[in-house]
């Protein structure tokens, strides 16, 4: 196959090759466990300390607030579970949205087996919570609020600064899944009053494996990870060193260059998303246009099913995601869409195309004839357009 | 886990190249199953002759890679073949016969083994003959009116 168009960013990235560079001696020279006495060692240590602290001063926190962990997952349940475990005889009570990464929602409800209560709240059709149902959750038992930064399907981002003033006032704990939104939106935790943030390598150009746990000094969190005494004490595990420089490398690349990248991913994303609209007759566009992710398209094709589309689009080197539940292992559709109200039917027929500053014009042009082929190709097997297309003759 | 390393090459060539695809103008018979909130619906229009050999088979499906080839390998299969012969045709056989299916798509094969059954069953109802060990389809066809009214 000749062509390969990569429109799954919100899947993971590529590693730049700066980054990869960075990180490289660290594997086959500059080996050493930082943890060690020796001089070698030390020198790694150093280089770890100078990438924690080039992170934290992307989001606005001090060096001692960042934890590294595997990834993104890690720092959800690190999260979740810390707060719940060192506020147990504080309260038993958490609020969340319907929409959050597995991550969250499977942390949730494992805890809820453990006695916890947990609100999911609801979104809107563009996938946006509404901050009065969201005080009007707040209990006396409440102790932490975890809505995400920004949703890795549709790309909806939450009102995080206004979302967070709401915990404080009622002194309750604010955590954020800023997965897809760290390296692609401006952060600073101070001035969005978050008290817990995760973010994950692999989703700005940086390596699989790694992550952080943003943790505001005073927040009460329990250890997840026990064993040695790496990352002060609160997470266990030979310090990834390699990881964590190559982190720290593509966060610097991401986040001086936020605005170019956002506006060039902007403009080429409308182009798609108008296109699609235009050219392709009964599709919708998912989420919110305004409060959106820069490289974050989704759409819906009615009367087609997902998996079908992606293996023709993938058959046409385009690489895409669907919310469908062939896809998702599971018999229901995403529940990100069910969520801002889809029926199962329509949920089946999601596209999701998440591009990066790769992509090209010339890339989305391509994706949008290869649509337009492939939704007509699948209009035609469909009995369900066969029938609406006699009902409406009728 | 991706679908197209998943799938048998016999698979990804009866959804790439599919066998049979379309209508059939007045057919002897033809089924509708699945549902259309789970995610599949096939449609198998049969034509069939007066001794009763299926002349044609065609069907249109809505669903995945697995749905798409099941239907076309169910359609080569009951061509030429009698009635009572493709009443046989289990979903083992199309399963078989694609050089199997991926676990968590095996319904795939049983949907396609619903809609022959379901295609004869009209052709028996529409005759006024019984074909021994068919059994009428249930037909959970799930195509709401607020599935036509969602704004585009």
């Amino acid at each position: 196959m000749s062509k390969k168009i990569y429109m799954d960013n919100a899947a993971t990235t590529r590693v730049l090759p700066e980054v990869f560079e960075a990180m490289s001696p660290y594997f086959t020279e500059d080996f050493f466990n930082p943890s060690s006495a020796y001089e070698v060692s030390g020198l790694v240590a150093k280089k770890v300390a100078e990438a924690r602290q080039l992170v934290a001063g992307t989001i606005g926190a001090k060096d001692k607030e960042i934890f590294f962990t595997g990834g993104g997952s890690e720092s959800d349940n690190w999260a979740i579970k810390g707060v719940a475990d060192a506020l147990k005889d504080k309260g038993n009570h958490i609020i969340t949205t319907k929409i959050e990464h597995h991550a969250v929602l499977h942390t949730c409800e494992f805890l809820e087996k453990h006695g916890w209560e947990v609100t999911y709240l609801p979104v809107d059709e563009k996938g946006r919570i509404s901050l009065k149902e969201l005080e009007e959750a707040i209990r006396p038992t409440t102790v932490l609020i975890s809505v995400m930064f920004a949703n890795n399907e549709i790309g909806t981002i939450e009102p995080i600064k206004e979302i967070g003033e709401i915990a404080h006032r009622h002194g309750v704990y604010f955590h954020t899944d800023a997965v897809q939104a760290y390296g692609h939106e401006h952060i600073d935790v101070n001035e969005m009053n978050i008290d817990l943030l995760s973010a994950s390598g692999h989703k700005f150009n940086g390596p699989k494996g790694i992550g952080f746990l943003y943790v505001r000094t005073g927040v009460k969190l329990s250890n997840l990870i026990h064993g040695g005494a790496q990352e002060l004490g609160r997470r266990a595990g030979t310090t990834n060193a390699a990881g964590i420089i190559g982190l720290a490398k593509a966060a610097e690349l991401a986040v001086e260059s936020i605005d170019k990248s956002n506006a060039y991913e902007t403009n080429l994303r409308d182009k798609l998303i108008d296109r699609v609209l235009k050219e392709i007759p009964y599709s919708r566009v998912n989420g919110d246009l305004e409060n959106r992710l820069s490289n974050n398209a989704n759409f819906c094709f009615r009367f087609v099913e997902g998996e079908s589309l992606l293996i023709m689009l993938d058959q046409k080197g385009i690489c895409g995601s669907s919310g469908s539940a062939c896809t998702s292992g599971s018999l229901d559709p995403s529940h990100v869409l069910l969520a801002i109200g889809l029926p199962h039917e329509i949920a089946h027929g999601s596209l999701r195309l998440t591009i990066s500053t790769d992509t090209t014009e010339e890339d989305i042009d391509y994706a949008v004839e290869s649509l337009k082929a492939i939704v007509e190709r699948l209009r035609s097997m469909s009995p369900l357009y066969e029938d609406f297309v006699k009902k409406n003759r009728s | 886990m991706s679908q197209v390393t998943e799938y048998s090459e016999k698979v990804m060539d009866h959804f790439t190249n599919p066998r049979n695809m379309g209508e059939i103008e007045d057919p002897s018979g033809v089924g509708t199953v699945g549902n259309a909130k789970c995610g599949d619906i096939m449609r198998m229009y049969l034509d069939i002759d007066e001794n009763g050999i299926v002349r044609d088979a065609k069907f249109k499906t809505f669903g995945c890679g697995a749905a798409v080839a099941t239907s076309s390998m169910a359609t080569e299969l009951v061509k030429g073949k009698s009635v009572r012969e493709a009443l046989e045709v289990t979903n083992k056989a199309v399963m078989e016969a694609l050089d199997g299916l991926p676990p968590v798509k095996v319904h795939c094969s049983l949907l396609a083994e619903q809609a022959i059954h379901a295609a004869l069953w009209d052709y028996a109802t529409k005759n006024n003959i019984s074909i021994e060990g068919l059994k009428p389809p249930v037909n959970d066809i799930d195509e709401t009116e607020e599935f036509y009214k969602m704004p585009g």
